[in-house]
Parts: structure tokens; C-alpha cells; sequence
């Protein structure tokens, strides 16, 4: 909401030397937060002058400019070159001297144009700020003002005044009006507030048929509450809008259209009651109010045609619709340049009818802004009467006995504030006074019971319906600042979650060893989701958002790869290219062939049973932790004496390793293969039989398309599954400090065999006196039999009980052979 | 070293002066034996003790030349060391969540693609009031579903609620999705923490007091908290928190931090609580808007991008 200050001054006191800072402070104090302040950004030596003579040159461009002579109200007439036509000699004019700033900010000096020194400019209403018209100049007797010369402009078109900006909370659409801000602005001050609702005098009028016939209320709330209208006859609808309303609807930001407009939307502004002005000429009867029928269409006022939906709440006379209530106008009875009589119509519509219908047509106003938000049910008889003040003073009109007034039953239930509430609620001592004096200073009816008070609110206020919105006003008008601080003793916490520390000690461990957490959003392709978010190869199952912003990611990942590789390449793509990214993130994993969702949503004001609940907690896919990370690039650089080491498959396997031994979870790594990975070098990662993730490196061609170097490897863990098969408490063994004995071990096996395999049956053959194996080589070659290999192993054998003897570990690393060339065709290198 | 090796065979062994000598000590008077064997014996051991000498001399020099001859240039080692970082906005949502964690509150979790009447209908947004349009969501398709993403982290406050026994003091740091494109000031995808108390005889005093705690953890001693009227569906009364940041770098000054409130009745009643036995307050702020004004960063694309440099600034420490 945007308030011209000269306007706020008509209803409440206002030192005459306020800053707009000061303003917004008084407004902010009582819960209107400050957004922006509006001014025409116009100073120095801006004038009326008169144009005395003019000369029309014709330009090697094709246009003609005018070198007139312009009094200023100086000893001599000033020289300006002007390129609009729209003016005579004589006429008046806004001329801008040099020295002059316009919003832009444009300063203005003599300046050669045209052949000429230009020495001043004549101003169009645009760039005073005052309207969108710049193909010609302000004409001031198109205003109706015929101001001496050399008068200042500023002062006589209001271009000294200014708006602040406020932001109206949904909950108190009164606001949205001057009558609503001077009335908070008196409550935050403590000046004297006049209620401009009650300026106008209200005339007598009756016989305009109006029928109500509201037969589909919706949620059981009835469309109108109050229909008044009011006939004036005679008006000139061609008259000029008054500067000082155009000045304060621009400062408000509305755009003057005519005489009739400016006025329904000065007079909302005012007392914020949307008003509706037809061409009663062009009615046919009377008004009628129903919901639309199916398929009913309507032209509105920006020339579109409309089909109505049967919640829509309609004006309609004998001809049909004419009108979408209280959002717009229809074209059939727009009032024109030849109008004369003019029916105004100041109704109450139901929020909730409103809401809906500007939703559906996209349709919002300024009035369905308001109706949507509340407006005083008792506003619309004086905001009937205004609108009839003003086309009779500014219009010429003649008010017409011709009317109706359908007024609102509005009684305003009382609500209970039982004594010690608001001190219960706000931990603030108030005084009694303080709470009734806050309450009757917002327009509340007060009265004493028993037990506390009985209030009730004014008819402008329908979010005061309980005992917790009237503390809240006490403590709003109070001050927010009187609430001390009280530091509340919470019961004995148990600390973080397992899953909470496990999560932060994965990501910790991660950063240790070099890796850099990023956050990627969950917003990716399906084709993304189809290449690492399906098992196989071909549709994955997605949650497709209904509104995303970019198309091309409009689905929600189900793995988190997608999101680093954009991120890498973004990365690759600003010269950094050694990279080693992690994300713990969450993942969206609907089941194929599952709906998910709700039908229809319970009430939210009381506990839905536990079938309902249930039901509410199960409509949502599984959304697991995953962690998973990206190389590429080198991981050691190459340096002095160092020979650069590329990321790669090892790269994700160590890291594997490292979360692994961050939970303390024994990881299988397994050949494995994926359709978007690398066919030799991709490995899945299991806990005992369970797939938890895997790992390797992308296919090169699927690097490429997505613009990564050719060696991408990465790895995805389900983390949830993980922290869920990690020991709730390791069980420790202890440590045993009888001597090992270490013996290496050559095995020639195919080269088929893979070297995991052989680990798993020398530990298996060697039995438990083996405490750790490790490969150390893999040769091949000379001495080697073709198709063939030695891999060698370092064994080290210890006993728990006792100092083993070579000849033990001997028998022991015999076994193992004897069990792998039986399994495998294994044979001991000689 | 050699070289005294070969010195100390001439003057020791078979040969030598010495062992000459010693060869004729049968041809001593047996009388006098005892006297030369003495004087022999002295004249070996001053012998080995100088050669002992002389060696430590040498080795002490060798092990002196091979040392300096092993010194490199300590600026110009290769290094294994590879830079990692958790990201700011992670370490930042655990840094407030630990403060609370200090005060006895516990963190809670909720999903991130929630049923719609958990993230407004319980909330006490009428399906019909403006404020539901207000908040740009994304909804999941079909509409109808009723399915979204979390506006904000308050589901998870109607979830505790309904899951833990009275009374509650819960925080839940996550992460919340509003329609915005990404621009410096905006992003679609963000961070938020919530937090929720209910307990016998909660009051405004002790939200103030809370957040004024926090702040202090945050940004030390001076730091104070202003609350201005405002509104939300989900508390009555609602106010706007501002904090005074006594060591911004520019001077200290108010900033808009967040907003909160005491829990409007209405919400209790969703989460079948009576609220005239219980009442609490609720609290949330913006994690990359508390990053923003706390670390002084400028431009909200650098939290989202990725960029390795910007992570790396920070390490494990915000």
C-alpha cells in the first residue's frame, strides 16, 4: 500500500517537517513493514510558462520541431525547442529551466539542438511522473488551470508530495485504505484520528431493483453482504481529473484514465470500498446478483472474453452478465466518453467468493485485493455518498433520488478476554487500563464482565475473532517492546539422533580427506533421473513437479550424481579442474505403479483421526539419505619429484572404503555394472546382501555429453541404509601382543580370477591363525604361462594364546594354496 | 673412516709396535713381567682410546655431511595434501542447532516433499486465505494430489508435535523450496531453522528470551533482539525479529532476522493439543540470509553453485 502523505494528513496530525523515515517508523511500531518511498524525484526551476509564438522547422530526419518562445514570467521570453504539436499559441505550459533535475535523474541545462540553443524543456506528463502521455506536452488547460505565469509547477501539480510504502499483512486488509493507515498511524502517535467514513453526507435514494439471488454460497457463506447503489445524472465525463487527485493516485500508483475512474479509485483508496461505475444508459433493468451458469461467458473490461465457472458471483441485468463481482467490470456497460448518467455501485462480496474467482480468471485488482483481504461491512453507504460528492463537484452531476441500499446485518460477536489472559500469553504485567484502552483505541466496544472483559471488535476488524488476536492487538498497541527476556528451562534433551551424528560424521570425514560438500538442487531431467536413478536402463519412476521453473529439470532426483556432475562441470568450466565434490542430500523414490498424494485434505483445526493421520504420513515417497561423490582430474598434482596421479575409479573406491570405516560397516566391493558406467570398471557396493550404492567410472561417452573430462568416477551410498546397519555399539575385541609372523605368498591363477576372490579363499583356507591379508602384486609375463598370472600376497598369522612358530604359519599358508587350487586351479609360484 | 681403520692395523694388530712387543715379553725377567704387561696394557689402551676418540669425531662429521647433503627446500615439497570443505550453510545449521542441543532441545526431521495439510492446513492456513497463495509453492503433479514441497520447515513442527509427548522443544534445520528464480537476492532452494516450544505457561517473554540467547551464541554478548507486529497463519500474536549484530563489520546495526510467535490455538488443535493447558511459541530464520549478513556475503549465487572456491573459504569452521 502506497500513501501520499498529503493525504494522510487530511485524517490524522502530522507534523508538517516528518521524514518519510519517520513515518515508516510510527507504521512499523505497529506491524506495517517498511518497503519503499515514492516521491516525482523533481526539484530546481520548474514553472508555468506561456507559449507566445512558434515556429515549425522541418528536420533532415522527417520530423518538425517548434522553436517557440515561451514566457517564464522573466524580463525576456526564453528560446525552447519542443518536438510535440499538440499545443497552440498561448497555451500554457510546464516548462523545466536548466538547473532542474527530472526522475532519471535527467538534468536539465541549455543545450544546442536543432540549430538552436535550447533553453529550458517544455514537460509531457510522463516526465513529470504524472501519467504514461509523451507524445505530446502538458497542456495545463487540458487540467482545468489557468495559473498565472511563472507560478511554480511543482507547487501547483503536488510534485513536492510523496508515498510511503507499507506491506499490509493478508490479516488486515483495513489497511489497505488511507482511512485504515491514518487510523494505525494515530494508534502508533497517538494523534488525533478523523474518520473520513464519516465525512460524506449520505442521501436518501431508493427504487433501483437490485436482486440478491445467491442460490450456491459458497462454503456456506452467502456472496453479498451489502449492495448499495446510487444514480447521478448530468455528469460531463470528459472533464478533466483534478491535479491534485492525479498527482495522489499516481503517488498511490494508479494510472488516471478519466473523471469517472479517477474518482471509484480515489474513493477506494480513501475508504477502502472497491467501487463499480456503469453507464446506467446502457443497463437494461435493474442488477441482478447470481452465481454464472456453466459455460456463461463474459467480456471484461480489458476486452476478454471470459467463460464462467459456476462458483463465479455475477452483476447481471436483463442482457446477462455485466460484471465479474467485485474483480471486474464488464465492457456492455463501461461508462464512455459520451456518458452522462452514471450508476455506482458499492458492494460487500464475501472473501472467500472473491478469492477463488480472481484465482481462476488470474484475475487479481485492486478490488478483488480488498474484498479478498476484508472490507468494512458498514463502509460502503459513505463510500456510495463520496463517490456522489465527488461527480457532482468535479463531474457536475446532479444526485438522483434513483438508488437501493441493501445494507449489511453485521453484528460482530462478542469475544471473552478473561482477566490475566494477555499477561499469561506475553509474560507482560498490563495494566487493566492498558488493556482496555488499547482495545477501544482500534475501534473495539469494551465492556467489563465478571470474570474479564467482553469485547467487541469493529466491524473493519473480522480477524478479531478470539481471545489470542485481541492480546495481540494489546500487545501491538502497547509495544512490543515492553516484552522482556525470559530464558525458559527446557526438560533434559537426549543430544543428536544416531542417524543426526552419523550423518555430520560422514560429511566431517568426507571434508577431512579432501573432499568439498556442495548443495546441489533436487530439481533435475528425467532423462538425468533415467541415467542414475533407475537400476537399468529405460524410464525411471520420477516425481514430476506441477509448476517447475525449468522445464528441462522439472523432476526430482532419485540420485544425487546428476547434481554433482553439474556442478563439476560448472566448476571444469571456471578453470578448476582437479575436483573432488561430495553431497549428503536427500533422494525422492517413488515405487512404480504407486500413487501417492491425498484425495482430499481433513479439517486443520482439529486432530484428524488416526486412520486419517496414517494415511497422511504414508501419501509421500520414501526420501532416504544418500551420500555420493565425484573426481576427476589429478589427485596429486604434478611437483618437483612428483609425477601427477590421476583421479579415478581408486579415487571412489578409497572413499568407499573411508564411509565404511567412518560407520564402522563392513562394505562389500563386487564387479558390478551399470548402464551409464564404465562396463570394466564400475563396482557394486553391498552390505552382506543387500545393494547399498555403487561405484566406478562414468562411460566416457556419457563424460562427454555431459561436458566432463573423459575420466569422471564417481560413487552413490544409500547413508540411511548404511547408519542403519551400522552396530548400534561396536563390540571391541582386544588386542593381542604375541609376535606375528609374516609371510608373503605368489599364486599363479587365469587371468580371470579375480584377485578379490583369491583374498576370500586364503582367508577361508588359512583359517583364524591369519590376521590380515593384502594383495602386493600383479605379474605377468616372462615365467608367467600365457593367460595367466601371479598375484602376491602379504600374510601376517598371529595366535591369541601363544607365540606362533614359523612352521605353524607354514601349514597355515599352505592350506590356503591347497584351498585355491582346488576352487580355483590356483598353483604356487615357484 | 678407512683410513683409520687401516692406521689402527698398523698400530694394534699382528705386526705392530704393540704386538711386538708383547712378543717379547718371554724374554722379560719374570720378575719384571708383571710391570711391562702393565705398561704394554696402558700403552694399548691409550691407543684404542684414541683411535675410539678419533672415530666419533668421524662419524659425528659423516652423519653431519650426509644430513646437509639430505635438506631440501621446505617450500617446494610435493604435497599429498588435497583441500576439503564441508559446505558453510551444513556447518552453520549445525553450529545454531548445537546451541539448542546446549539448552536441552532435541533437532527433529521431517520429509522435504510433504502432504500439503501438513505444511498449511494444520497450520491454520485456510484453504482459501490469501496467505496460502502467498507463499510460492511448488506442487507436485497432479495438483489434486495434494502433494508439495515444504514452504518452510514448519511441517516438521506440526510432525513433533504430533509424535513426541508434551511438552517440546524441538528445532528443525532443512531445507524449503519456494518458486523464486535464482537471483542474487532469491533462490528457489533454501535453508531454513524452525523451532517449536509447548510446554505449561510458555509467554512471549520466553521466545524473546530464547532468540535473545541464540543471538548472543551467535554474535556475542551485545547481541539484542527487537520483535515488530506482524503476521502468520500458524501464530497469534506474530512478530518480525530483528537482531542487533554488534561486531558487523561495518559498524553495528539491526538486522531483519526472521520471523515468530506464539502458536496459534488452532495448531494445537491440529496436533490435538488443548491450548488452554499448553501454549508455546515458534521461531524460524533463513540459513543463507543468517550466512548473508553474518559473513558478510553479497551475492546468494555463490551459496548455490558449487563453486569449490567459495566452500573452501571456510573449510570446517563458520
Amino acid at each position: 500500500m502506497k500513501v501520499p502523505m498529503s493525504w494522510l494528513r487530511e485524517f490524522v496530525e502530522i507534523p508538517a517537517d516528518i521524514t518519510h523515515e519517520q513515518v515508516h517508523a510510527a507504521l512499523v511500531k505497529v506491524g506495517f513493514e517498511e518497503e519503499d518511498v515514492h516521491g516525482f524525484d523533481i526539484s530546481g526551476p520548474v514553472v508555468v510558462g506561456q507559449v507566445l509564438e512558434f515556429v515549425g522547422e522541418p528536420q533532415s530526419n522527417g520530423k518538425t520541431i517548434n522553436w517557440c518562445q515561451v514566457d517564464v514570467g522573466e524580463a525576456e521570453p526564453r528560446g525552447i525547442v519542443c518536438g510535440a504539436h499538440n499545443f497552440v499559441v498561448g497555451d500554457k505550459v510546464v516548462v523545466t529551466l536548466p538547473g532542474s533535475v527530472l526522475p532519471g535523474p535527467f538534468p536539465i541545462a541549455a543545450r544546442k539542438t536543432y540549430g538552436h540553443v535550447s533553453d529550458g524543456m517544455i514537460a509531457s506528463t510522463r516526465e513529470l511522473g504524472l501519467g504514461d502521455e509523451h507524445d505530446g506536452i502538458l497542456v495545463l488547460s487540458t487540467l482545468g488551470l489557468d495559473p498565472a505565469v511563472g507560478t511554480s509547477a511543482i507547487e501547483l501539480l503536488g510534485l513536492d508530495d510523496f508515498a510511503v510504502e507499507i506491506n499490509v499483512t493478508p490479516d488486515r486488509g483495513y489497511a489497505m485504505s488511507l482511512r485504515g493507515v491514518a487510523r494505525e498511524y494515530a494508534l502508533s502517535t497517538g494523534a488525533t484520528f478523523t474518520d473520513p467514513a464519516d465525512a460524506p453526507a449520505i442521501t436518501e435514494a431508493s427504487g433501483f431493483p437490485v436482486v440478491i439471488a445467491d442460490d450456491a454460497p459458497i462454503r456456506g457463506r452467502a456472496g453479498v453482504r451489502a449492495f448499495v447503489t446510487r444514480v447521478v445524472r448530468n455528469v460531463d465525463v470528459t472533464k478533466p481529473t483534478p491535479t491534485w487527485m492525479i498527482t495522489r493516485l499516481a503517488l498511490a500508483g494508479i494510472r488516471s484514465i478519466s473523471l469517472t475512474v479517477d474518482i471509484t479509485n480515489y474513493v477506494m483508496l480513501e475508504l477502502g470500498q472497491p467501487i463499480h461505475a456503469y453507464d446506467l444508459d446502457r443497463v437494461a433493468g435493474g442488477l441482478t446478483v447470481r452465481r454464472a451458469q456453466a459455460g456463461e461467458i463474459l467480456a471484461t473490461l480489458d476486452d476478454k472474453s471470459r467463460t464462467l465457472d459456476p462458483e463465479d458471483l455475477l452483476i447481471t441485468d436483463e442482457s446477462g452478465p455485466i460484471g465479474l463481482a467485485g474483480v471486474m467490470g464488464g465492457a456492455s456497460t463501461e461508462i464512455t466518453d459520451s456518458s452522462t448518467n452514471v450508476l455506482i455501485e458499492a458492494a460487500n462480496f464475501e472473501p472467500i467468493s472473491i478469492a477463488r474467482t480472481a484465482r481462476r480468471h488470474k484475475l487479481g485488482s485492486e478490488a478483488s485485493r480488498r474484498f479478498e483481504r476484508g472490507v468494512d461491512p458498514l463502509v460502503a453507504p459513505a463510500a456510495a455518498a463520496r463517490v456522489v460528492e465527488l461527480l457532482v463537484e468535479l463531474g457536475g452531476g446532479t444526485v438522483d433520488e434513483l438508488g437501493s441500499d441493501l445494507l449489511a446485518d453485521h453484528v460482530a460477536d462478542a469475544v471473552d478476554l478473561p482477566e490475566g489472559y494477555a499477561q499469561g500469553l506475553i509474560g507482560v504485567n498490563y495494566s487493566a487500563d492498558e488493556i482496555t484502552d488499547s482495545l477501544q483505541a482500534i475501534g473495539a466496544t469494551v465492556e467489563s464482565t465478571e470474570t474479564g472483559w467482553s469485547v467487541t471488535p469493529p466491524s473493519w476488524r473480522p480477524d478479531l475473532g478470539d481471545k489470542t488476536t485481541l492480546v495481540e492487538e494489546v500487545a501491538r498497541i502497547v509495544g512490543y517492546n515492553r516484552i522482556p527476556a525470559v530464558l525458559p528451562v527446557a526438560p533434559p534433551g537426549r543430544g543428536l539422533t544416531r542417524a543426526q551424528r552419523l550423518r555430520r560424521t560422514v560429511s566431517n570425514s568426507l571434508a577431512a580427506s579432501g573432499l568439498t560438500e556442495v548443495l546441489a538442487y533436487p530439481f533435475i531431467s528425467q532423462h538425468s533421473n533415467d541415467l542414475f536413478g533407475a537400476s537399468e536402463a529405460g524410464g525411471a519412476t520420477t516425481i514430476k513437479l506441477a509448476n517447475a521453473l525449468d522445464p528441462d529439470a522439472a523432476t526430482m532426483r532419485r540420485s544425487l550424481i546428476p547434481g554433482l556432475a553439474a556442478i563439476a562441470h560448472r566448476n571444469v568450466s571456471r578453470g578448476l579442474t582437479d575436483l573432488a565434490l561430495f553431497e549428503v542430500g536427500t533422494v525422492f523414490l517413488p515405487e512404480a505403479g504407486r500413487s501417492y498424494g491425498s484425495t482430499s485434505l481433513p479439517l486443520g483445526y482439529e486432530l484428524p483421526s488416526d486412520a486419517v493421520l496414517a494415511d497422511l504420513r504414508s501419501s509421500i515417497p520414501q526420501q532416504p539419505w544418500h551420500v555420493a561423490a565425484l573426481f576427476l582430474g589429478d589427485a596429486v598434482t604434478r611437483q618437483p619429484g612428483q609425477q601427477p596421479v590421476s583421479r579415478g575409479l581408486a579415487d571412489a573406491l578409497a572413499t568407499v572404503q573411508l564411509v565404511a570405516a567412518t560407520l564402522s560397516v563392513e562394505i562389500d566391493i563386487v564387479t558390478g555394472s551399470h548402464h551409464s558406467m564404465h562396463p570394466g570398471r564400475t563396482a557394486e557396493l553391498r552390505v552382506g546382501d543387500n545393494t547399498v550404492g555403487y561405484a566406478g567410472e562414468l562411460l566416457p561417452a556419457l563424460a562427454q555429453e555431459l561436458d566432463l573430462p573423459r575420466v569422471v568416477a564417481v560413487l552413490e551410498l544409500d547413508l540411511s541404509v548404511l547408519i542403519q546397519s551400522a552396530a548400534a555399539d561396536v563390540a571391541a575385541t582386544p588386542i593381542v601382543s604375541y609376535p606375528a609372523a609374516t609371510q608373503d605368498l605368489s599364486l599363479v591363477v587365469p587371468t580371470e580370477v579375480q584377485a578379490g576372490e583369491l583374498l576370500a579363499l586364503i582367508r577361508e583356507g588359512a583359517g583364524e591363525l591369519l590376521e590380515h591379508v593384502r594383495l602386493v602384486d600383479d605379474y605377468r609375463g616372462t615365467g608367467i604361462p600365457e593367460a595367466h598370472k601371479s598375484l602376491t600376497f602379504a600374510l601376517r598369522f598371529r595366535a591369541v594364546d601363544r607365540t606362533l612358530t614359523q612352521a605353524e604359519a607354514t601349514d597355515a599358508k599352505n592350506a590356503a594354496v591347497a584351498l585355491a587350487g582346488e576352487r580355483v586351479g590356483a598353483e604356487l609360484r615357484e | 673412516m678407512a683410513d683409520l681403520k687401516t692406521v689402527r692395523g698398523a698400530h694394534l694388530a699382528e705386526g705392530s709396535p704393540l704386538a711386538a712387543l708383547n712378543a717379547q715379553m718371554k724374554n722379560v725377567a719374570p720378575a719384571d713381567r708383571a710391570a711391562t704387561g702393565k705398561l704394554i696394557g696402558a700403552a694399548r689402551g691409550r691407543v684404542n682410546g684414541a683411535f675410539s676418540a678419533r672415530e666419533a669425531e668421524l662419524a659425528v662429521a659423516e652423519e653431519q655431511a650426509k644430513l646437509a647433503a639430505e635438506a631440501v627446500d621446505v617450500t617446494a615439497v610435493a604435497t599429498r595434501y588435497v583441500k576439503g570443505a564441508r559446505h558453510p550453510l551444513s556447518l552453520l545449521m549445525e553450529h545454531m542447532s548445537d546451541i539448542f542441543v546446549g539448552m536441552g532441545w532435541e533437532v527433529a526431521e521431517g520429509p522435504e516433499l510433504e502432504n500439503e495439510w501438513f505444511n498449511f492446513d494444520a497450520l491454520n492456513f485456510d484453504e482459501d486465505h490469501p496467505a496460502r497463495a502467498m507463499q510460492d509453492t511448488f506442487f507436485i503433479d497432479p495438483v489434486d494430489s495434494h502433494l508439495l514441497l515444504r514452504t518452510h520447515t514448519s511441517p516438521v513442527q506440526i510432525r513433533s508435535l504430533l509424535e513426541r509427548p508434551l511438552p517440546v522443544y524441538v528445532v528443525a534445520p532443512g531445507r524449503v523450496f519456494r518458486t523464486d528464480e535464482l537471483d542474487a537476492t532469491h533462490t528457489p532452494v533454501f535453508h531454513q531453522l524452525e523451532g517449536i516450544a509447548i510446554d505449561k505457561g510458555l509467554t512471549m517473554a520466553h521466545l524473546r528470551g530464547t532468540l535473545e540467547h541464540l543471538a548472543r551464541a551467535m554474535f556475542g554478548e551485545g547481541a539484542q533482539i527487537r520483535l515488530r507486529p506482524n503476521y502468520f497463519p500458524f501464530t497469534e500474536p506474530s512478530a518480525e525479529m530483528d537482531v542487533w549484530q554488534p561486531n558487523a563489520k561495518g559498524g553495528a546495526r539491526w538486522v531483519e532476522w526472521g520471523g515468530c510467535g506464539m502458536v496459534n490455538p488452532n495448531v494445537l488443535r491440529a496436533a490435538g493439543i488443548d491450548p488452554d493447558e499448553y501454549q508455546g511459541f515458534a521461531f524460524g530464520m533463513g540459513i543463507e540470509r543468517t550466512l548473508q549478513f553474518r559473513n558478510e556475503m553479497n551475492d546468494m549465487r555463490d551459496m548455490v553453485e558449487g563453486d569449490i572456491r567459495f566452500s573452501q573459504q571456510f573449510g570446517m569452521v563458520v
